[in-house]
């Protein structure tokens, strides 16, 4: 099964309710995936500074003293945000590289990076894991989140969604794909590498791929109908919007939700019901093999 | 009289158990469903005369296995409305998800915005009608009954179809495997006036165009032998 869940803001005053909003249809959806949960937040940008999202299994061991040493990397003071297994570290742009180096050093692994991008992603029910990273009080833009009922890979954290392949992009799927491990070596040739067994993210690394040649996030999504094979509904961020699209079959629930205020997606209607003015907002089903995508 | 259950303070199956009760007491009685909140499974294995107004939409399996009572859903259907209803009436104000009405023996589907894809797979001698369009691989398998739509249909329609009749207003984007277009004799005009009258549906048998089986798939060919 798995359960996603999405919501653009279009109305930047409800940017500080953004993760009340999205913990409460995260929860909602639950029953559709309750071995692993995760988001990903769109926050506020700081001028040329990167975000870098890090996870450990030993998080007081791990980040004890890991203000000082990735400053040392990144040759200037970096902000380090510690949320349970998950740190953020906030640094000037082109410390990116060596602080990257330093972290996977440490054996800590890079969950995702972006200027806007943080990602919270742990093995548990949804309303646990919500809560060990205080999920409901974050806020921004736009954010993706996911319930994972594992099929293709072992539930642990880096098998949980949304998957990062690319700065500020992310995926989160309802699905399988069948012809992974082809396109993971296909991608591999490319010298784009994948760091877990699962099927999503190669999935994720396809459209990042795409992107990085040139291609649009409409023209990426539109690739993943032609060239993956199997049950997909994706949704995807970037840093300026987010992106749906289905596989031909359709049989992944989908509906979507918009009013002036926002654009959301659910896989089922259950979590869209306690948004603001949803009595109003259009709802409908997304088409099958049709890309929808917002930005700002 | 009508009764009126709030789901905000009872709970699915005390909802459920409540009709399904008062459906089988014969009573004929009016109930109505506030805030559903897209719950799945609501007003399930009606058995007996009972008018059930749900106000809002409605999650996974609506109506499932309804027999006689009449069923209205006040907004939108989650996936499996109706399935397997074997008599009685269910009316959708908004859209439904894939597979409305999907095994379906008898009573009618009124579907008065658009449904999805798959909608009346393998029907059973249920009749439906969508004021909308439906979407890919509708009516595939299906064996008997009547499905009226007075929009467009989407690709692969009456896949491998049966005996059922298809009635399209507007365009089919393809025809599946052994599905073709027939025609409309008297009694197709009269079944259709009939069905389009108790849907209420604004529309004119003439406009419309029927599809059926063409029947080549009932029985193993030997000539399609090398395609095994």
């Amino acid at each position: 099964m798995c359960g996603i869940v999405g919501l653009f803001l279009k109305n930047d005053e409800m940017r500080p309710k953004l993760g009340d909003m999205l913990t409460d249809m995260l929860i909602t959806m639950t029953d559709r995936g309750p071995d692993s949960a995760g988001i990903a937040i769109y926050g506020d940008e700081d001028d040329g500074r990167v975000k870098i999202t890090i996870q450990s299994d030993t998080p007081d061991e791990a980040f004890a003293g890991l203000e000082a040493e990735v400053a040392q990397a990144a040759g200037a003071p970096v902000e380090v945000k510690v949320l349970d297994t998950h740190a953020v570290l906030t640094l000037p742009g082109e410390a990116e590289t060596a602080v990257i180096d330093a972290l996977i050093d440490k054996g800590l692994r890079i969950m995702g990076v972006g200027a806007s991008m943080e990602i919270f992603k742990e093995v548990g029910l949804p309303q646990d894991v919500a809560a060990r990273f205080d999920l409901r009080n974050m806020g921004g833009s736009h954010g993706i989140g996911h319930t994972r009922m594992a099929t293709e890979s072992a539930v642990t954290t880096m098998g949980a969604h949304p998957f990062s392949t690319a700065p500020d992009q992310c995926l989160v799927h309802n699905g399988s794909l069948s012809n992974h491990n082809q396109m993971r070596r296909k991608l591999a040739r490319k010298g784009v590498m994948t760091q877990s067994e699962n099927d999503t993210e190669v999935g994720a690394a396809y459209i990042s791929s795409r992107i990085a040649e040139g291609a649009t996030l409409g023209e990426a999504l539109e690739g993943t109908i032609k060239d993956l094979d199997g049950f997909f509904t994706f949704v995807t961020g970037t840093k300026n919007g987010f992106g749906v699209v289905r596989d031909p079959i359709a049989c992944k629930p989908a509906v979507m939700a918009e009013t002036d205020d926002y654009v959301a997606f659910a896989s089922e209607y259950r979590a869209l019901v306690d948004l603001p003015n949803i009595e109003a907002a259009k709802v409908w089903e997304p088409e099958p093999a049709t890309v929808y995508f917002w930005e700002r | 009289m009508t009764t009126t259950l709030d789901m905000t303070t009872t709970e699915l199956r005390e909802v459920n158990t409540t009709l399904q009760a008062a459906a089988k007491s014969q009573a004929n009685e009016a109930y109505v469903i506030t805030n559903p909140r897209g719950s799945h499974a609501m007003a399930c294995g009606l058995d007996g005369p009972l008018t059930v107004t749900i106000k809002g939409s409605t999650g996974y399996y609506c109506a499932g296995m309804n027999k006689k009572a009449a069923i209205t859903v006040e907004g939108s259907a989650g996936p499996g409305v109706a399935e397997n209803m074997m008599s009685g009436i269910v009316t959708i104000e908004g859209d439904a998800s894939q597979y409305a009405g999907a095994t379906g023996h008898g009573g009618l589907l009124n579907i008065k915005g658009n449904a999805s894809s798959r909608c009346g797979i393998s029907m059973k001698g249920i009749d439906i009608v969508v004021h909308g369009s439906i979407g890919h691989m509708s009516a595939f398998m299906a064996q008997k009954g009547n499905l009226v739509v007075l929009g467009d249909a989407g690709d692969a329609l009456g896949d491998s179809l049966y005996e059922a009749r298809l009635f399209v207003r507007g365009n089919v984007k393809s025809l599946g495997a052994d599905c073709v277009e027939k025609e409309m004799r008297p009694e197709h005009f009269e079944l259709l006036k009939d069905l389009l009258e108790k849907a209420g549906a604004d529309a004119r048998p003439d406009e419309f165009k029927r599809y059926g089986s063409a029947r080549q798939l009932y029985h193993f060919n030997i000539d399609n032998a090398d395609a095994y």
